[in-house]
């Protein structure tokens, strides 16, 4: 069966673990894992696991425009606004796992359909991805929201020198993918990085003040979201199911990884990959399907 | 060694926010600046108990907002510096440090857990080429080696930290453990080197004379220690304490000893105590901070706090994961039930 060939610009623990992802995909192929250095531990194990790689950055991509179809951008915020324009130029789908916020918010259960028209998509962040859903379920459940504040905690081994200095970025970004999935008039963002060793696994709550609180009705519909979710990202559970406490909705998820590139505890990395992936299958069965009837030569255009 | 000067830096409306659950009004904040200020008090740090833009449903919502928190020190201290405590993660540059810039904070206390330094680079350069002074801060400094806290610090340094603090948030330390922490401290690092203490296990004050003595600079107290938990080292015990050791504060006692008394009278609901659960806080190495939710949740959920504190001790659980508070209890009494 034919692949869509995928590169993954950056080669962090967000990339690299993506990149080992991609092998389990009957879809797309990772035709590159590229970073900055050879030696880096990223690139080190993708050789080892027999994934092309090129320490060529950005340059890799442009410089052999026909041999990609979709780039996933896993560097950072201030990179992808330099890589974005010119990606989006030779033609290909740019799928943003940083928070640059250039194109589309995209969190699959809820809008992949939506956006799929798209030459960038923006999957938000790790606290996003596991929050949004949340916040839609919310939306959909109740007329009037105040307010949605989301805590996640990560543990400090799985975020990489990007994140760490996208912190910012990733506030602004997943405080507005709250408000445009929940239709909250205030939302807050707050990321823990615990040092504790043994890894703490990632968590997340959602806290909520609404009026008129549905609990039951909340809960119904975040049920249903959880197994849309679980498709993609079978780590993801709800631990503390929703309840007022204090007045105020509350509810908590657990996200376990699958292991690929750093322990299970890392489900922040499993969240953004499996749902970037989520991403590029939908697009790829779409472009594929029609290569069947088209051209063999696939060149992806919006 | 004598005659040194130590600057005794004054976080009461900062950490003693906690123990109000995050209430103080700007009044209050403005009366106690003024008092400090007179007092000779060099720094006052003022704001919500986890410091700028934490104020949350996590955390606990503050009464009054940053600004006008910060709005009413400014206009109290005239002598005194204005000091804010800031966290990565909960407050972010544009939102809140170029406000706090505007408001005229002269000292950013810029803070991470205490392998996470590297969060504090674009907050701590933002800070100095603002021309203002900036601090770095290592929290919850037990759950490191000294040899960890060293290289962290060091990371701060480079990114421009005029000084180091670290901080025993959850009242943990023995005086060794401190002694340890501060020796290797000031003897890596080219920038003063401060202490932060809680008084869970007793130790607030020994704890800061044993840093002074191992050569720390910069100490935080409190009046009447009032600040999260068991509260903080003592700010109008610290201040003769340290005279009597030959130490300069630049502190005038009579009026530092009255500033305790108003903030007591005026300010604080109840002068610090190490109550049962404060004691299993510090043993268990978890934030002081959590006493006031974990009793509310523990009592909820009818099981017993000092479980609680266990169990977040055990998970290495810092401060900023308050929400762990309610899985544990939920946890805990299920294990009950069953």
């Amino acid at each position: 069966m034919e692949k869509l060939r995928a590169a993954v610009l950056g080669s962090g623990n967000i990339g690299t673990d993506l990149a080992i992802k991609l092998r389990q995909s009957p879809l797309l192929e990772c035709s590159a894992l590229i970073g900055r250095s050879l030696a880096s531990t990223g690139l080190a194990r993708a050789q080892a696991e027999g994934i092309p790689v090129s320490a060529a950055g950005v340059e890799h991509i442009l410089g052999n425009p026909d041999a990609f179809d979709i780039v996933f951008d896993a560097t950072s915020a201030a990179a992808h606004e330099e890589h974005a324009p010119l990606l989006e130029a030779a033609g290909m789908l740019v799928i943003d796992l940083t928070p640059a916020r250039r194109g589309p918010l995209c969190v699959p259960s809820v809008n992949m359909d939506a956006v799929a028209g798209n030459l960038n998509i923006n999957m938000v962040t790790c606290g996003g991805q596991a929050s949004s859903p949340i916040a839609h379920a919310l939306g959909e459940t109740h007329d009037d929201i105040d307010y949605v504040e989301v805590v996640s905690s990560i543990a400090s081994r799985s975020a990489g020198p990007a994140t760490r200095r996208n912190l910012d970025e990733y506030i602004h970004t997943t405080e507005a993918a709250l408000q445009f999935f929940s239709g909250a008039r205030r939302t807050k963002a707050i990321l823990n990085l615990n040092p504790a060793v043994p890894c703490i696994n990632m968590q997340t709550t959602v806290f909520a003040k609404v009026r008129d609180p549905d609990v039951s009705a909340f809960t119904r519909r975040l049920e249903a979201m959880v197994q849309e979710i679980q498709r993609y990202i079978p780590g993801y559970e709800i631990i503390v199911a929703p309840k007022l406490d204090a007045g105020r909705i509350v509810t908590m998820v657990r996200v376990i990884g699958r292991g690929d590139y750093l322990p299970a505890y890392a489900g922040n990395l499993d969240i953004i990959n499996c749902a970037a992936v989520a991403v590029a299958e939908n697009y790829a069965s779409r472009r594929l399907g029609d290569a069947n009837t088209a051209t063999p030569r696939l060149r992806v255009v919006p | 060694m004598t005659g040194r000067r130590i600057l005794v830096s004054d976080p009461s409306l900062r950490d003693g926010n906690h123990a109000v659950r995050h209430q103080l009004t700007p009044a209050q904040v403005a009366e106690y600046c003024h008092r400090a200020d007179a007092a000779g008090v060099p720094l006052v740090e003022v704001g919500h108990g986890n410091g700028l833009g934490a104020s949350s449903l996590q955390l606990g919502e503050a009464a009054a907002s940053d600004a006008e928190l910060l709005g009413a020190a400014r206009e109290a201290l005239r002598t005194s510096q204005l000091g804010i405590h800031v966290i990565p993660g909960f407050a972010t540059i544009d939102k809140d440090l170029k406000p706090a810039l505007e408001l005229g904070v002269d000292v950013f206390r810029v803070a991470a857990h205490c392998t996470e330094a590297d969060l504090t680079e674009r907050f701590i350069t933002f800070a100095r080429n603002a021309g203002r002074t900036a601090y770095g801060v290592l929290m919850m400094s037990h759950m490191a080696s000294p040899e960890v806290l060293l290289e962290e610090a060091r990371k701060m340094e480079a990114f421009g930290a005029e000084a180091l603090i670290i901080m025993d948030s959850a009242g943990y330390y023995l005086p060794d453990d401190v002694r340890q922490r501060i020796r290797v401290l000031v003897d890596g690092l080219n920038i003063p080197v401060g202490f932060h203490a809680h008084n869970n296990l007793g130790c607030a004050m020994a704890n800061s004379i044993v840093a002074v003595e191992e050569g720390a600079d910069i100490l935080d107290g409190c009046s009447r220690g009032f600040g999260a938990g068991a509260g903080n080292a003592q700010l109008e015990v610290m201040v003769p304490v340290l005279h009597r050791l030959g130490y300069e504060t630049g502190i005038d006692l009579y009026k530092v000893l009255d500033l305790a008394t108003f903030a007591e009278k005026e300010i604080m609901e109840v002068v610090p105590i190490i109550s049962s659960t404060s004691v299993v806080s510090g043993l268990s190495g978890v934030f002081s901070g959590f006493l006031k939710p974990a009793t509310r949740i523990a009592n909820d959920y009818g099981v017993d706090a000092r479980d609680i504190f266990f169990e977040l001790g055990r998970r290495g659980i810092v401060a900023g994961q308050e929400d762990l508070i309610l899985e544990v209890a939920q946890d805990l009494a299920g294990r009950k039930a069953g």
